[in-house]
């Protein structure tokens, strides 16, 4: 019996290793190192036919450990400058997106069980038509009026590529809400705008803030938009990383930039975290 | 329910503004004019353009085969961790798992291609590269959806199967595997899409040899715009309609899946 107890939980640990191992060596080996190969690479020097220098600095000097990445971040207002248009741009593409998409969300939350499925694959299709496409699409329409390479076009095109994200989760917030406490409202004397203002809106804001995450956070690393439908003053974090690697590949100053974007990228999420928790009423 | 005017006019407008760009692009693919301005007439000759163009064959069999690969290893890794981060206390996997999906696309697209060349060689940007980091964000996907669907069960099942003697590859076998094959195959269906649609990722990941659909249609609509990338556009619009319509067929929950995916990062 005891031994049969025991091959049990050997089994059982063989189980868990056999499950266990393959994602993480694959995620360790693929995404943790690449990661951390990152960390280190904006602290290095980058090689003279880009690249990267050695780590350790050789006999001829070259090489080594260095704070110059970040140091020439702050030297000039330019990056910060660009820093700030793309947290502009992330921002008021999240509001915009928020505008159009809590109508949608609220209607196919409150339409009949039977139509929502319908109405939700209506709201998730233009989504699975490939971005590029979608990006396409709106260069047709720009040219004959003399949009394309404006801002307005950028923000046009980063509201439509990511509209989706705003609408789904909202939708599956709204979805949740007991329709009875609308009656409830009205019963104590709220007119229609008092029952969105102080009975829905309030209970959505988990659904906001998961929706203005899954906006914000794209849209700030977003380089093909800008690249395409907007002009070089249109350039935001996204292109200068992508520049660094591919264009005048400077490797470790590439390297800076997304060490940089990933804090930023943190610091709004913890931000979004905080004001959630804040903003939910106790219901 | 309380759906008024007003809410009945603003959502019709959004539809409006969802649709009419892909429409646009749509009624142009078949409009007989090398400008996408003004109607002149009706061709398929875009078409056979698109279909005779072996440089755009080439990218298409390129995307399929990235695809069907990536979404096969990211599916059997996706529910390993799926299933290992609802049994098992790990604090590294759940990490590991969705913190791509929560970053901006273009760091693990530099990093990666960071880590290939500085581990792999100048000379490592392939088809097999491309896979590699097709499959590490579509890990991630897999995982939430096959752990929300075990998230959603009864654990009694489970015990019942050990109590009555089950080991634990019949249980996974017997029990786990089949309650979870909806999910699992939602995941499946869900990479293959991620994969084929992926365009920033392959950017960085895929160096000069290996042209997929996505980086054929960048290249065309940065360099020159021919009614061909309507006729492209059209074709990969019907391709993802017709994988929802399969995945809503195969796996019902597929959409209910995806939507709570914005919850759980």
């Amino acid at each position: 019996m005891s031994q049969s107890n025991s091959s049990r939980i050997r089994g059982e640990r063989l189980v868990k290793y056999s499950v266990i191992t393959p994602p993480f060596l694959f995620l360790l080996t693929f995404f943790l190192v690449p990661a951390l190969i990152m960390v280190v690479a904006s602290f290095r020097y980058p090689g003279e036919f880009g690249g990267l220098a050695p780590l350790f600095r050789g006999e001829d000097g070259v090489g080594g450990v260095t704070l110059e990445n970040y140091k020439l971040f702050f030297s000039s207002t330019n990056y910060a400058w660009i820093f700030l248009r793309s947290f502009g741009v992330a921002a008021l593409t999240t509001v915009i997106c928020l505008f159009m998409a809590y109508p949608v969300a609220l209607l196919v939350a409150r339409s009949p069980k039977k139509s929502r499925d319908l109405l939700v694959l209506l709201c998730v299709l233009p989504f699975a038509s490939n971005f590029l496409v979608r990006v396409y699409a709106w260069m047709i329409i720009f040219q004959p009026f003399d949009l394309m390479h404006s801002r307005l076009a950028v923000i046009i095109g980063m509201v439509y590529v990511h509209l989706p994200f705003m609408i789904l989760p909202l939708y599956t917030n709204l979805e949740k809400h007991d329709p009875t406490l609308l009656d409830a409202a009205q019963d104590l004397g709220a007119n229609a705008w008092h029952r969105f203002w102080r009975v829905t809106f309030p209970m959505s804001i988990p659904g906001i803030f998961s929706g203005a995450l899954l906006v914000f956070i794209p849209v700030l690393g977003m380089f093909a938009i800008p690249e395409i439908l907007g002009g070089k003053n249109d350039w935001l974090v996204g292109n200068m990383i992508k520049d660094a690697f591919l264009g005048s590949r400077d490797w470790p100053f590439g390297s800076m930039l997304s060490m940089v974007m990933t804090i930023a990228v943190l610091a709004a999420v913890g931000l979004a975290t905080a004001l959630a928790k804040k903003g939910v009423p106790r219901a | 329910m309380r759906r008024s005017p007003l809410l009945w006019i603003s959502a019709a407008a959004v539809f409006a503004f969802l649709y009419i760009p892909l429409i646009v692009v749509v009624v142009f693919s078949f409009n007989d004019s090398k400008l996408n301005a003004g109607w002149v007439g009706f061709t398929f000759k875009w078409y056979s353009i698109l279909v005779n163009d072996k440089a755009m064959m080439d990218a298409a069999l390129n995307s399929l085969f990235i695809a069907f690969t990536a979404s096969f290893l990211a599916t059997l890794l996706g529910t390993m961790a799926g299933i290992a981060m609802y049994r098992y206390k790990t604090r590294i996997l759940p990490f590991m798992t969705l913190t791509p999906l929560a970053m901006p696309e273009i760091l693990l697209g530099v990093s990666l291609l960071l880590f290939f060349i500085s581990v792999l060689g100048t000379e490592s940007l392939s088809l097999l590269t491309v896979i590699i980091a097709h499959t590490t964000f579509c890990i991630g996907f897999v995982a939430i959806i096959v752990r929300a669907r075990l998230i959603g069960m009864d654990e009694s099942i489970f015990e019942a199967a050990r109590d009555l003697g089950a080991t634990p590859w019949q249980t996974f076998r017997l029990i786990t595997f089949p309650l979870i094959m909806p999910a699992i195959i939602a995941g499946l269906l869900m990479s293959f899409t991620l994969s084929i649609d992926d365009f920033v990722i392959t950017f960085f990941t895929a160096g000069v040899g290996v042209p997929t659909l996505p980086l054929t249609i960048y290249t065309m609509i940065k360099i020159a715009v021919t009614p061909e990338v309507n006729a492209l556009s059209t074709l990969m619009m019907l391709l993802t309609l017709g994988m929802i319509i399969i995945a809503s067929k195969v796996a019902p929950g597929f959409l209910e899946e995806t939507e709570h995916r914005g919850e759980d990062q």
